[in-house]
């Protein structure tokens, strides 16, 4: 697939806005036009160019299109932001806000991720090697729309107030939690194979929590109903099953409260 | 002030009726004049349309309730904010902008003057704070009585004259303009967990129905000769079979007669009229009777509505109806927020969504929209939206486009995933009545300027008048076929001079103009009644002193004082 490479050379005073670091901005343009592509050092607006070596080929259209950061984005926001197709790869570091809003493609983080990584995402994959700080697939401040679909995998551990607002789509933390999982949720599935801390569920509607490890604090609004054998994320394992959050409002099917399911690793 | 020349223009006045006459406005000083001199600045409105400045007659744009929409609404402003721009202040949000955007895009429309439906009288330096930092349009407020204890014992032992001291004392202590009633009594009777859904629904104890709230209320009006008539969102709204409420309602103004030195003629204004004209006993069978409403407001010269129409966009509710919102919030299940205003009413706010794809909301736009084209007498109706209850202010351009274009109102409909059921609960698709250009001048200047008491000041273009005139791309005599043309001519002016001074050129703001906030100070002979019982009410009861209650000269710096003498 034609690769642009980005190759960052200057460490910015104020973080950057790289809202346009995306296969669909990128598609069609040459390494000179992207560099001349607009980004802003807090409310400056700057040039991609300013702050990164573009060199190679992108494809004609965001599905032909990867991109290839070879260095540290500790201080660059918003990569991936809102993109629909292709691939991105970050050698090191990436801060707040990779894969946001997105709705189909690959981010592949290599190191760390800061917060709000896939908030309010619709589609496509992220994957982070190293830790997430706060707001895995949370909804945007505000917004009850939270993350619709895609999947996205920590490798590491994950902070507070994953999947808020989740309706569709699949979080998985491969260590340890926070607190906070899935609050206020209608949907989607937030697996964690370590431990959480609490407040796993807190007003979650529907949706499902799968949790590995141990939950030191239980919520109260959650009631066993049952011992399930199940195979999560290719780990087969017996978890106890939980229905919740039973001081919150729930759907009825076929005149059956329908309730957000807590299984956790017996 | 430099005169100026708006010159070869279709002008559309319709306080003198003219209707699209090649003419030229002349201005100097802030108002308009007979003649100019050769040194004017000429404004070249030649192929295009020249009216006054548009007067919204009601829209919650200030104050503790929009504040708390902008606070607990961040996403209202995600994507939705245009960045910095140079010489202006950043614009924020869609359907509860900032202050600054609110100023910016009714500028941007040609409207001068924005009537704040309802100002919380304990709130009253906030809603003024925020007034005074809208830049370029004239803005009043409109404090709430309907569900004020004071009012409430006085209109209960039938005392008007002391109704009216004290409305007269409210309105002048929180530079207030009118008096404005929100749910009577229900609001009051939320405060106990309740509603009054009926006219006859007895306020907790208060033991006063909302039939002799609303009569008591336009006796008060009408004894202080206020410039504007008593201005009232009903009961029941927004609920399926509210008309029979609504028509009752409207029936209470029937042997009133307005008396007030404002040319204004009518005696109840009855607000967003759209969310009261539901039939049906439930939503499965909801539909418009928007027809028996409109036939019955077109018999009644003393009552004057405005539309509240629908928009079809995601958009914040707010009002003084509190259980209405609480209601809402048990329908939608978003975030709701309420607050209890001690004394004097209540507000709740909740966002809400009208999907095109949801029966119920298309018939809802519908009904605003048969209830613009059903009226006989566009000086009665307006054009509003609630903003940002049935959806923002922004929108009126598109409202125009629909109420002047049958295609246009067609293309909406083809685009509803349940456009038949609409189309059975409704009697749009057989309406075939177009607005004309004049008509619409009618429907947002001359007819709500007039209504509202200002008709020597807004509204028109006749000499003497304040020099506020937009200049909108469109051709009088070859109208665009497209209809999407009108909408986009009506969102940003080509011109807009307001108090004379050039404040919008192509459609981009050129100046922050020269904000002026109205208010009236009525008088009534001494009444020591009245204000031992307000002195005794701020001691005994409100928490906080009734020396922090008035709203001070330094929050209002611009003021333009509207006098009401009743001795005089
Ligand atoms: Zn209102």
């Amino acid at each position: 697939m034609p690769t642009i490479t980005l190759k960052p050379y200057k460490t910015p005073e104020l973080m950057l806005e790289c809202y346009n670091i995306t296969p669909d901005v990128f598609a069609g343009k040459k390494p000179e036009e992207i560099a001349e592509l607009e980004i802003r050092e807090g409310k400056t607006r700057v040039k991609l160019g300013d702050f990164f070596e573009a060199s190679g080929s992108s494809g004609m259209t965001a599905a032909e299109t990867d991109i290839h950061i070879a260095g540290d984005c500790t201080r660059v926001k918003y990569i991936g932001n809102k993109m629909t197709a292709g691939s991105i790869t970050v050698d090191g570091n990436a801060d707040m806000y990779v894969g946001g809003w997105m709705k189909g493609g690959k981010i592949h983080v290599k190191g760390n991720v800061h917060s709000f990584c896939g908030i309010a995402m619709e589609g496509g994959e992220i994957l982070v090697d190293g830790n997430a700080e706060n707001y895995v697939g949370c909804a945007y401040r505000g917004d009850w729309r939270g993350m619709r679909g895609g999947t996205i995998r920590i490798k590491g551990n994950a902070g507070n107030d994953i999947g808020t607002f989740m309706l569709g789509g699949t979080i998985i933390i491969e260590n340890n939690a926070f607190i906070h999982v899935s609050t206020h949720a209608e949907g989607g599935t937030v697996i964690i194979k370590g431990d959480v801390q609490g407040r796993v569920g807190g007003q979650m509607v529907k949706g499902d929590i799968y949790v590995f490890g141990n939950i030191q604090y239980m919520l109260p609004g959650f009631k066993q109903v049952d011992k399930v054998e199940k195979e999560v994320d290719g780990e087969k394992a017996t978890f106890l099953h939980y229905i919740g959050d039973l001081g919150e409002r729930h759907p009825k099917s076929k005149g059956k409260e329908i309730y957000a399911n807590l299984y956790v690793k017996a | 002030m430099a005169e100026l020349l708006v010159k070869g223009g279709f002008v559309i006045d319709p306080t003198r009726r003219i209707d699209g006459d090649v003419m030229d406005v002349a201005i100097k000083d802030g108002k308009i004049v007979e003649k100019v001199g050769p040194g004017a600045k000429v404004i070249d409105a030649k192929g295009k349309v020249v009216m006054a400045g548009g007067v919204d007659v009601h829209a919650h744009v200030a104050g503790p309730k929009v504040n708390v929409g902008r606070l607990f609404r961040p996403e209202d402003k995600l994507f939705k904010s245009p960045n910095a721009q140079k010489n202006y202040r950043m614009e924020m949000g869609f359907s509860i902008p900032s202050t600054f955007k609110t100023g910016y895009d009714y500028a941007r429309m040609g409207y001068s003057f924005v009537m704040e439906a309802a100002m919380p009288p304990l709130h009253s330096p906030h809603v003024h704070e925020e007034i005074h930092d809208t830049p370029i349009i004239d803005e009043a407020a409109l404090p709430v009585f309907a569900n004020n204890w004071f009012v409430l014992e006085y209109l209960k032992n039938g005392e008007i004259e002391n109704s009216a001291a004290y409305v007269a004392w409210l309105i002048t202590a929180t530079k207030g303009y009118g008096i404005k009633l929100v749910n009577p009594g229900g609001t009051a009777a939320w405060a106990w967990g309740l509603n009054c859904l009926t006219l006859q629904d007895p306020v907790p104890y208060f033991d006063i129905t909302p039939a002799e709230i609303i009569t008591g209320l336009i006796k008060t009006n009408e004894y202080l000769g206020l410039p504007h008539s008593m201005h009232i969102h009903q009961n029941n709204l927004g609920n399926p079979g509210n008309y029979e409420v609504t028509l009752e309602s409207l029936k209470l103004a029937e042997g009133y007669k307005a008396k007030n030195k404002f040319g204004r003629e009518q005696v109840m204004h009855s607000t967003h009229i759209q969310f009261h004209s539901y039939g049906g006993d439930g939503w499965a069978n909801f539909e418009s009777k928007a027809k028996e409403v409109m036939d019955y407001v077109n018999t009644q010269k003393n009552i004057t509505v405005d539309l509240g129409c629908v928009t079809l966009d995601e958009t914040t509710t707010m009002t003084a109806d509190g259980p209405f919102e609480h209601h809402l919030n048990g329908l939608n299940h978003l975030k709701w927020a309420n607050v209890d205003v001690e004394l004097e009413t209540a507000a709740g706010v909740v966002p809400y969504v009208y999907d095109k794809d949801i029966k119920v909301c298309g018939i809802q736009w519908a009904i605003g929209l048969e209830l613009g084209l059903y009226a006989k007498d566009p000086m009665r109706t307006f054009i509003t939206t609630d903003h940002p209850n049935a959806g923002p202010f922004t929108r009126y351009p598109r409202i125009i486009k629909w109420l002047m274009s049958k295609k246009a109102r067609e293309a909406t409909l083809d685009t509803f995933k349940h456009k038949d059921k609409v189309i059975d609960a409704t009697n749009i698709h057989g309406i075939d009545t177009e607005r004309t250009l004049y008509e619409i001048a009618q429907m947002t200047r001359a007819g709500p300027a007039k209504a509202l008491g200002f008709s020597r000041m807004f509204g028109g273009l006749a000499p003497g008048m304040d020099a506020d005139v937009a200049v909108f791309d469109l051709n009088y005599k070859s109208m665009p076929s497209d209809p999407e043309k009108i909408e986009q001519a009506f969102q940003r002016a080509s011109w807009f001079i307001k108090s004379g001074e050039i404040v919008v050129k192509n459609g981009d703001i050129a100046s922050h103009g020269n904000k002026r906030t109205i208010w009236v100070n009525a008088k009534v002979k001494e009444n020591p009644q009245v204000m031992r019982d307000i002195h005794e009410k701020f001691l005994k009861d409100y928490t906080v002193g009734i020396l922090n209650y008035p709203v001070h000269d330094y929050l209002a710096p611009h003021p333009l004082v509207i006098d009401v003498d009743v001795e005089a």
